[in-house]
Parts: C-alpha cells; structure tokens; sequence
C-alpha cells in the first residue's frame, strides 16, 4: 500500500539489507528531534522521488537504489537538505539540520 | 472546470471553517494523521477501509457509498473540501471518487495538510459530529475511469501517461522509494507510455504549480491535446492527482484515471511490456 511505514528506527520484516537500499536517518533542529518535518527524498538530478514525514523522535526512512541522493527536510521551523551516497545495498545513515 | 471551480486556497479554507453548507473532508490510508489533529470540524475518510472493497479490488458500490456519506452527515448540497497528506494522492484519489459517484460539489484544499501544517495554522482533536443524512449517489461515471483492456487498446491511440518516478518507469524498481519492494509480477511500463512524475505537477509545499507552468510541462512532455488521455500509476492514487490537472485543472476533456494501474497491468500475462528510461 502506499502509505508509508512507521518511520521508526526497526527495520519492516523483509527487509533484506544484503539486498535492499535502505536510507534512514533523523531530522534535527539544533541537535533536538524534529518530529512532523516533511522529508523528501530527491535523485541526482534533483528530481522528487519520495517524501515521509519524521516520526516524533524525527526519524525517517527510504527504501531506494545505489545512487546519489539529496535528502530534503521542510518543517515550521525551516528547511534543510543534505546528501547521501549509497554506493550498494545496506542500511545507509544520514542527519539533516533544519532551521 | 478550472482553478477556481476544481481548487480553495488555505486562506479560503480558514475563513470557511464554519461557513453551512461546506464540509472539510479528511483522506489518508494512515488515519493516525487525522486522530492526531485535523482541520476543525471535518470528517475523516480512510482510503482503504471506507473507500475500497474490503474482499474483491474495487471501490465499494453505490449503496454502500450512499451509505457512509449519510454517516459522515455529507448531504447532495454539500459543498465537499478535500485534503490529506502524500501531498493530496488519497484526497485526489477521492475527489474522482466523488465525482464518479456524481457528487459535483467537491474540491481540493491546495496544498492539503502539508502546507496547512507548514503554515502553521490550526489542527483540533476535537470530534466532529454531523448529523446523518441521506446520501442519493448516481451512477458510476465510468467516463473517468479506464478499466484493463482499455488501457490496453489505448496503445499507439492515446495518450499514456506514467505518473511514477523515474525508476519505477524504467523497471528499476517496483514500488515508490519509502515502501518495501513488492507489488506487480514484471517491472516497467506501458509501451509508448510518457513518464511525467505526478510530483513536477505540484510544488514543494503540495500546492499545484499555475497553469502555465503545467501546460508547459505536459506539452514539452509529449502529450498530444488532441487525443485522449489515460493517467496510470501503482495503484491509482497518485495517477488521480495527475488526473486532477489535466481535467480539473487544465480542463482536458477526455482524460480516464486507470485504477488498476502497473499493479494489475504488470501482473497480466501476455501484455507487452517496455523496459528502460524514454530515450
């Protein structure tokens, strides 16, 4: 279905990480969590691809390819992005700053 | 149709919070969202368990719609205000819905709960309550929405439209990047089909991009005018929300939502299949 998993910090069963790309990470606002941002996972050419919202400890998690990615974080209290390079399967880990 | 007719603004929506004869309508698969705080006084709709048939893939029929408007205290004058979250799919996904159904009175909150909650503005957990009423729908019009072997015969004749991401289109992947791998048999798209990602139709607050910006993007897309259109993606919500501009919004007269999308279509046996990014 569509909508997406509880952002949480556990993986869904499935998940095969020697198969799937999986990148996970928090949204912080001067080192605080920032839960309800609007994450958005765009490709290397800035195209949208994805979007969750943080989960209340500001958690967020994409199943996606190898790639180059930018992940991108809108909130009341501004925006942030930063880049992830996910050079092959696994649990690749990111921080996006917001404010 | 038009902007006007098809879209409210945030502003609008706040100074109409408690204007009679208009309904704010919640609509998420994930009804957490409306539990933790919704717009005053609307009703919720959950996508899949109000929605959907809970034993044969369809929508529910036309009583059992008639039955849960009369619920939610939605009457035939009604003026129906739309939103939800993933950036309006599922409120879009109802908007055809309703219209399906015959409800002509219905539009989207532009943005949805994405810039309603980016601006700041109110959020209640307060319950709505609306007294029953008795919904009279009509008719499926089935004018709007393309079954399998149409979609089929569509190819070469009319334009096909992919609404997914780039790597769903080429086969890379089977399902949108925030969810598992799953889904239909085969990867790819329909031969022929033109990939416009539902989400260059909407700016990063949700709200839809102008006119302008949009017939630019369909037109230097490919997409013949002259032809008629039918709009496909996973499983149909996010392939309502580009249904939504071109026949709301840019008023393209014959544009069908395929409901059914890659999840039947990939899994047919013997459809041709392309595979690979558009040259």
């Amino acid at each position: 279905m569509c909508g997406a998993p509880a952002q949480d910090t556990d993986l869904p069963t499935g998940t095969d990480l020697a198969r799937d790309t999986v990148l996970a990470g928090r949204v912080l606002a001067d080192g605080e969590p920032v839960g309800g941002a609007f994450v958005r996972l765009l490709d290397s050419s800035g195209e949208f691809t994805a979007e969750v919202v943080s989960s209340a400890s500001g958690d967020f998690r994409f199943f996606a390819a190898p790639g180059s990615w930018t992940v991108r974080a809108l909130s009341r209290i501004g925006n942030g992005e930063t880049s992830v390079q996910a050079g092959g399967p696994g649990l690749h880990h990111t921080e996006v700053a917001v404010g | 149709m038009s902007r006007q007719d098809a879209l409210v603004t945030a502003d609008w929506a706040e100074e109409n919070l408690e204007a009679p004869g208009v309904v704010f309508v919640e609509v998420d698969e994930d009804t957490s969202a409306y539990d933790g705080g919704h717009i005053p006084g609307a009703v919720k709709l959950d996508w899949k368990s109000d929605l959907q048939d809970q034993v044969i893939r369809d929508f529910v029929d036309r009583a059992s719609f008639e039955k849960l408007l009369s619920e939610k205290g939605i009457s035939n004058d009604d003026a129906v205000v739309l939103y939800g979250g993933n950036n309006n799919w599922f409120a879009a996904y109802a908007y055809w819905y309703f219209k399906l159904y015959g409800h002509d009175k219905v539009q989207l909150l532009d943005g949805g709960r994405k810039k309603w909650e980016l601006d700041g503005r109110t959020l209640t957990t307060d319950e709505t309550s609306r007294q029953q009423t008795s919904y009279q729908a009509k008719e499926p019009d089935n004018s709007i929405r393309a079954f399998r072997q149409e979609t089929i015969d569509a190819i070469g004749n009319k334009n096909l439209v992919d609404v997914r991401s780039p790597d769903e289109f080429s086969g890379k992947i089977l399902a949108p990047a925030h969810l598992p791998q799953e889904q239909a048999q085969r990867p790819g798209h329909i031969p022929g089909a033109l990939n416009v990602p539902w989400s260059k139709a909407a700016n990063e607050d949700g709200t839809f991009r102008s006119d302008d910006e949009l017939g630019t993007l369909y037109g230097g897309a490919g997409l013949d005018g002259s032809k008629s259109t039918i709009a496909y993606c996973r499983i149909g919500e996010r392939s309502s929300h580009t249904w939504f501009v071109l026949h709301e919004l840019l008023g393209h007269s014959d544009v069908k939502n395929y409901d059914g999308s890659w999840t039947e279509y990939g899994s047919l046996v013997g459809v041709p299949i392309e595979l690979g990014a558009k040259s």
